[in-house]
């Protein structure tokens, strides 16, 4: 069993994942990240990889991505700062950026050294899934790294059972029609939609995503969901004065 | 070889839809109806009706003496400059305003480097009554600001994009984030052949028009609808793929894209997608492109902000991998000489985009009499601060040569005509103008 299996088995609520981009703040931060993320009780983590064109984030993460590329941030000196992060930190990690810097990467290298690093899933907002079915899905399989999908108020029912059936680890649902951070609050539509998904019992669990800012809007979406992801709002959090364990303690705290 | 994209979206092993699950929605229905809408009569009809009524279409073939003489050759300019708004970007926001009633939408966005598109967005969403939102990158605000005031004199509103390098690229991914946030109500007029699937295909059959018109002209005029040579910049591709379109399956008729090589390939600030590109990802759409080895997108340099765009339609990956077109680059100086040699030889001031088509004609050599058609995309009012510095560096230029009594004579160069090399080697418009005298 992998370690996204063992979390959602022996947690089913209440789950905190939570979004950083590796290279931001400063250099060579993300080591110190992961750890103090895993200290303060986060059950999983995604590092995102910087891109100078990142089409579905708002602001936020968009200024925290040309930080990181200013600092010098790309998927060989994550690779190499991430050597050593197992067996050391437990939960679950998981890779999230665009598919253009795994693709210069090469795929294949890029699932082979993830997997040696004992990196979990990838998130990659800008594969389609038709694409990944047909190209990458035995890929993937073979070095047993976990595709995650993305549903949106706008996927209708059919293409959420298809995203059911070629999820293994759970299901991204992105909270409302919106590129990250943007939107705060929902709406009684979000919620509907939210019931929807719900409603459908799926065979995967479910993390809502996007516009979750504070307690009040993790807790609501722990109603409809297993948990949910945190990421501009952390990404904020981080600039805060201080040190980044500091930041990261006290945010953690306040979202919980 | 095929040339048109496939029922999977690709061009060759190029194009596809990588976009955010946020936007599968409304490409898919785009997807799946833009055919069947554009093939309807009624959308026919009045696409048709608006062409030619207020576009102003078709726009004249002009045969070019002067041109003709002196490179040896049959030369025809194709005036999409003479259509309304002054580019051939009118043909495709006619049509696109046509889809977005047709399916529903009442919020239109769009992106825009020049200001070109813009204006030609607005103006159809002024027509037809929609809101109208024109995405910009900071810098190009600051150097285009007629297009910009006039964008606002038709109701839209510009947005000036702060992120990444505030130009061209910016401009789009910022409106391909207006479009995630705004589904529902919201139809992107994308201003080229790029984009994920189906945009390069349905701009490219709306700018189609473009080689049609060149095929009947040519025939009333020579007797022949085909010409040996089709001459066009390409900065995303639209009005290449216009005027390449009803050649594309006529192998004996060679088609010439020109880049912008900005200050020249080796010194990095080019735009030239083909010699600096590989394939990757942009804009949803898997193409050639500018990128680093970590697969960062670069940001071109050119001087004309409609070719400043570091990827290029799919179609156009797909005719340089098969070698159906062949590609070359044009540097800000040879363009600018080019536009100037238009200008005073024949009384037509060519956008600055335009004017890289036109400075194949000393950068190729041609058979005696071939027939060449160069497509003159737009025209140059938008451009007259860049052909301004020009002039006064020559003036600059002149007077510091006859000071140290080296005489030579930029008005010769322009009024007289320089001969150029018919054997294919790189002219250095900087010696012919005179500019870098030692
Ligand atoms: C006059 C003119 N020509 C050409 C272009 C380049 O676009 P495309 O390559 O899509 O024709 C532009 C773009 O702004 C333009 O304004």
């Amino acid at each position: 069993m992998n370690r996204l299996q063992t979390l959602f088995q022996n947690k089913k609520n209440n789950i905190l994942s939570v979004y950083f981009t590796a290279g931001f703040p400063k250099p060579e931060t993300s080591v110190t990240i992961i750890r103090e993320l895993e200290k303060q009780g986060v059950d999983m983590i995604e590092i995102g990889i910087p891109f100078s064109d990142p089409l579905a984030d708002g602001p936020v993460i968009q200024h925290s991505s040309q930080i990181a590329l200013k600092n010098g941030m790309s998927l060989s000196k994550l690779f190499k700062e991430l050597e050593n992060i197992r067996p050391e930190v437990k939960i679950p990690l998981l890779l999230m950026g665009y598919f253009n810097t795994v693709m210069q990467f090469g795929v294949e290298t890029f699932c082979q050294k993830a997997a040696a690093l004992g990196i979990d899933g990838v998130i990659l907002p800008d594969l389609p899934l038709e694409v990944y079915e047909e190209r990458y899905a035995s890929m993937f399989d073979s070095y047993g790294i976990v595709p995650v999908f993305l549903v949106t108020p706008g996927t209708n029912e059919e293409r959420i059972r298809k995203v059911d059936n070629l999820s293994k680890g759970f299901i991204y649902m992105v909270s409302s029609a919106s590129t990250t951070g943007t939107k705060s609050g929902f709406h009684p539509k979000n919620i509907a939609y939210f019931q929807r998904v719900q409603s459908m019992r799926l065979k995967n669990p479910v993390l809502t995503g996007f516009g979750i800012s504070n307690h009040e809007t993790f807790t609501q979406a722990c109603q409809f969901s297993q948990g949910a992801i945190v990421g501009s709002a952390f990404i904020k959090a981080l600039q805060s004065n201080g040190t980044i364990q500091e930041a990261i303690a006290k945010f953690v705290a306040s979202v919980r | 070889m095929s040339y048109q994209v496939n029922e999977k979206g690709y061009y060759g092993e190029f194009g596809g839809a990588f976009i955010p699950e946020m936007l599968y929605p409304n490409v898919k229905h785009l997807e799946q109806n833009y055919l069947k809408i554009i093939e309807s009569e009624s959308f026919q009809t009045e696409f048709v009706s608006l062409l030619k009524h207020y576009v102003g279409r078709p726009s004249p073939l002009y045969y070019s003496k002067r041109l003709s003489d002196k490179y040896g050759i049959r030369l025809y300019l194709k005036r999409e400059d003479l259509n309304h708004t002054g580019s051939h970007k009118i043909n495709n926001t006619i049509g696109q305003i046509l889809m977005a009633r047709h399916l529903g939408k009442k919020r239109i966005i769009a992106e825009t480097g020049a200001g070109q598109h813009g204006v030609a967005t607005a103006t159809v969403c002024a027509r037809e009554g929609l809101e109208c939102i024109v995405f910009m990158g900071a810098t190009d605000v600051a150097r285009q600001m007629p297009n910009v005031e006039k964008m606002q004199m038709l109701g839209a509103t510009v947005v000036p994009v702060q992120s990444g390098n505030k130009t061209l690229k910016d401009a789009t991914n910022e409106a391909i984030r207006d479009w995630i946030n705004h589904p529902d109500e919201t139809h992107y007029i994308i201003g080229s052949v790029v984009g994920p699937h189906p945009y390069p295909d349905m701009v490219a059959r709306f700018q189609s028009i473009i080689s049609a018109e060149i095929k009947q002209q040519l025939l009333e005029q020579t007797g022949s609808p085909l010409p040996d040579s089709v001459i066009a910049c390409v900065g995303g591709g639209s009005n290449a793929a216009g005027a390449f379109y009803h050649f594309l399956n006529e192998p004996n008729v060679k088609l010439i894209a020109v880049e912008a090589d900005g200050k020249g390939l080796e010194t990095g600030e080019t735009a030239a997608t083909m010699a600096a590109g590989r394939p990757g990802i942009i804009h949803g759409s898997l193409t050639l492109l500018m990128q680093t080895d970590d697969g960062q997108i670069v940001e071109p340099y050119s001087i004309s902000a409609g070719l400043d765009y570091p990827g290029i339609g799919p179609l156009h990956s797909h005719l340089f991998k098969s070698q159906r077109a062949l590609f070359i680059r044009a540097t800000d100086d040879e363009a600018l000489a080019a536009a100037f040699e238009l200008t005073r030889m024949e009384g037509i001031i060519p956008a600055l985009e335009s004017a890289h088509a036109l400075a194949a004609l000393s950068k190729l050599s041609f058979k005696k009499d071939e027939t060449v058609v160069i497509n003159i995309s737009g025209r140059g009012d938008k451009d007259m601060e860049a052909y301004r510095n020009h002039m006064k560096n020559i003036k600059n230029k002149e007077q510091e040569n006859t000071q140290t009594k080296l005489s030579l004579n930029n008005e010769d160069v322009y009024t007289k005509g320089y001969t150029f090399p018919t054997d294919g080697t790189l002219v250095d418009f900087r010696k012919v103008t005179g500019l870098y005298i030692p």
